[in-house]
């Protein structure tokens, strides 16, 4: 059965491969992002050495460094799994002998895996010529990060599904998806590091998941995260990741109960 | 050993209600009003190993909603089901294991790549052995003459290659329920023909047990040796097909070629004492329609002893004109009554 699932990564894979055309002007799209808060970044530090603990360039690496993973863990599974509800075909998903959210998890990390090795990888080649990115020299921290890196992506992923299945109990969950994304970008740490929101903001964040998703393994990566307690912002990723399973499994019981499938 | 079993299962949807008007959506905003609406009302059947069985009614009479639940789709408001030994939503993971669905209007085949990695990729998922595999599907691709769609995307077949691909799909962890769902929709002729032999031959060869829901009567006609009838949500009529064409049609209707001009009168007198009406068609033929308690040697030789006849045609009423007839007076009882008996 493992090897079925592991089809739909592949699968996914070769797919996103078909269409890769539509990935190289993202390429681009990513550069001139970093680059925009690059300079928007220069011109905030002007002549200060460092702002909220990061120096500008441990700023220009987490910038880069969180935008490459954001290409990484990004998806659309929230807007793929409304749609299939919104237009019957989960249906067919569901005569199958098959978890349906675990093949969706499995489409979403060969989606991953095809912008980590087709995108992440050359985007951060690119941005590291243009940029003065400073990645660590320690193969540790990366083996960590790449730990982490999996965790975002199962987090952020968690969250698309949960949005996702709202399809379910709403006729219309646009608006929701959509809320769910400014979210994600803001609270995780994208635009701006948690570092630099008001202190009951900050402390807020501490209490939600978004803030594992990017901040956290973009801190350790770029060194601002103290290595003993490494460890516990990994465990701190874990916990989310546990603890999001049961708000999915709740959903997933109500919605199939209560499912009717559109149409026909 | 029954295939499907099924008691008292009811359906209850909660269907959004939107009030007219700009102040009917604002307080929908705040509380939503909801209606219930019952698609399956409490329906009793039983289908044993082996039987084809029709499934039919109007739009929206209830059937797909009767299949989703017997496929492990919807969760039942009410009532017991039973389908291959399971319960459907409660074990899907392993009862989907041993049933095939077709959804006439679904494609249940990946649309961006090839058939036959589509194939692949349910072999795995239903973790059939390869060489299991490969038995069952060059036997499926003969049959269906799939050979050289095999390596084609599904988006770059036609409805007919898709449903046929679908089909093979829908077999190949040789399943012992098959759920058909309007599996001849959009199909011509030729396709429709093919499938229907197919299914023929694979229940007679597997003992597969075949439900099926359609609006083509033809489908029926060819495949099933009983029908459950299904009218907004509750049971009509459960048999067989012939017992509900003698038990419906009200008669059937001769059509006479004379060999010259014979009025209407003339005619009408020859069989004065039988309760049959005549219509003419044009100079030297005409209609007559005779009930089912009218003998037809009674009524053809009192036709016979006053015409000269060139050619007679008996036409049983067709199955479309019951079911179209039970279907808009929509209760069993009505149409009893008026085919006497």
């Amino acid at each position: 059965m493992m090897s079925a699932y592991i089809d739909f990564i592949r699968i996914r894979f070769l797919m996103m491969l078909a269409y890769r055309v539509n990935y190289y002007s993202g390429i681009v799209i990513y550069a001139i992002n970093i680059g925009a808060y690059y300079f928007l970044w220069q011109a905030i530090y002007g002549d200060k050495e460092s702002l909220a603990g990061f120096t500008v360039a441990q700023m220009t690496t987490y910038v880069a460094v969180s935008w490459m993973a954001r290409a990484f863990y990004f998806n659309n599974l929230d807007r793929e799994i409304a749609n299939e509800i919104r237009d019957g075909s989960v249906a067919v998903q569901l005569i199958r002998p098959y978890s349906y959210l675990f093949v969706k998890m499995m489409q979403g990390f060969g989606e991953g895996l095809f912008r980590m090795l087709l995108f992440m990888v050359p985007g951060m080649i690119v941005v590291c010529l243009l940029f003065p990115v400073k990645l660590p020299t320690d193969l540790s921290t990366w083996l960590i990060y790449l730990v982490m890196l999996f965790f975002s992506f199962l987090i952020n992923s968690q969250i698309n599904i949960l949005t996702g299945l709202f399809a379910f109990f709403v006729e219309n969950n646009e608006g929701m998806m959509r809320m769910k994304r400014v979210m994600v970008d803001l609270f995780s740490g994208v635009v701006v590091p948690i570092a630099f929101f008001p202190g009951w903001l900050s402390g807020i964040m501490q209490w939600l998941p978004f803030q594992a998703i990017t901040y956290l393994p973009s801190a350790v990566f770029t060194g601002r995260t103290p290595s003993n307690e490494i460890a516990g912002v990994l465990g701190l990723q874990v916990v989310w990741f546990l603890g999001l399973l049961l708000p999915i499994w709740f959903v997933w019981r109500t919605a199939r109960k209560r499912t009717f499938v559109q149409g026909g | 050993m029954l295939a499907i079993d099924v008691k008292d299962l009811r359906k209850q949807f909660k269907v959004q209600k939107n009030r007219e008007g700009l102040s009917g959506a604002l307080k929908d905003l705040f509380k939503r009003e909801y209606n219930e609406v019952t698609a399956v009302k409490d329906i009793s059947f039983q289908i044993p190993q082996g039987e084809i069985c029709g499934y039919i009614g109007e739009n929206g009479a209830g059937k797909s909603t009767t299949i989703k639940m017997l496929t492990g789709i919807l969760v039942p408001t009410a009532g017991h089901i039973k389908v291959n030994g399971y319960v459907p939503y409660k074990d899907r993971e392993q009862f989907v294991g041993g049933i095939g669905v077709v959804f006439g209007q679904r494609s249940q085949l990946w649309w961006d790549i090839g058939v036959i990695e589509s194939f692949q990729l349910l072999r795995k998922v239903y973790r059939v052995s390869e060489a299991d595999f490969r038995k069952r599907l060059d036997n499926l691709v003969e049959r269906l003459q799939l050979g050289d769609l095999l390596n084609r995307p599904v988006r770059k077949l036609s409805l007919g290659q898709r449903m046929r691909c679908e089909l093979v799909a829908s077999l190949l962890h040789n399943p012992s329920i098959l759920f058909l769902d309007e599996p001849t929709i959009g199909l011509d002729i030729v396709v429709k023909t093919e499938i229907r032999d197919f299914l023929l031959e694979m229940n007679r060869e597997h003992g597969t047990t075949i439900l099926l829901t359609t609006h083509d009567l033809q489908d029926i006609e060819a495949l099933c040796s009983r029908v459950i009838m299904l009218d907004d949500g509750r049971i009509i009529y459960d048999g067989g097909l012939d017992d509900l064409k003698s038990r419906w049609s009200k008669g059937r209707e001769i059509q006479f070629q004379f060999a010259g001009h014979t009025p209407l009168a003339k005619l009408q007198q020859l069989t004065e004492e039988l309760a049959v009406t005549w219509s003419l068609e044009n100079d030297v033929t005409a209609k007559m329609w005779l009930p089912h308690e009218v003998n037809v040697s009674d009524a053809l030789s009192k036709v016979v002893a006053g015409t000269e006849i060139r050619d007679i045609k008996i036409f049983e009423t067709n199955t479309d004109d019951i079911v179209r007839s039970i279907y808009s007076s929509g209760s069993a009882e009505v149409s009893k009554e008026t085919s006497g008996q």
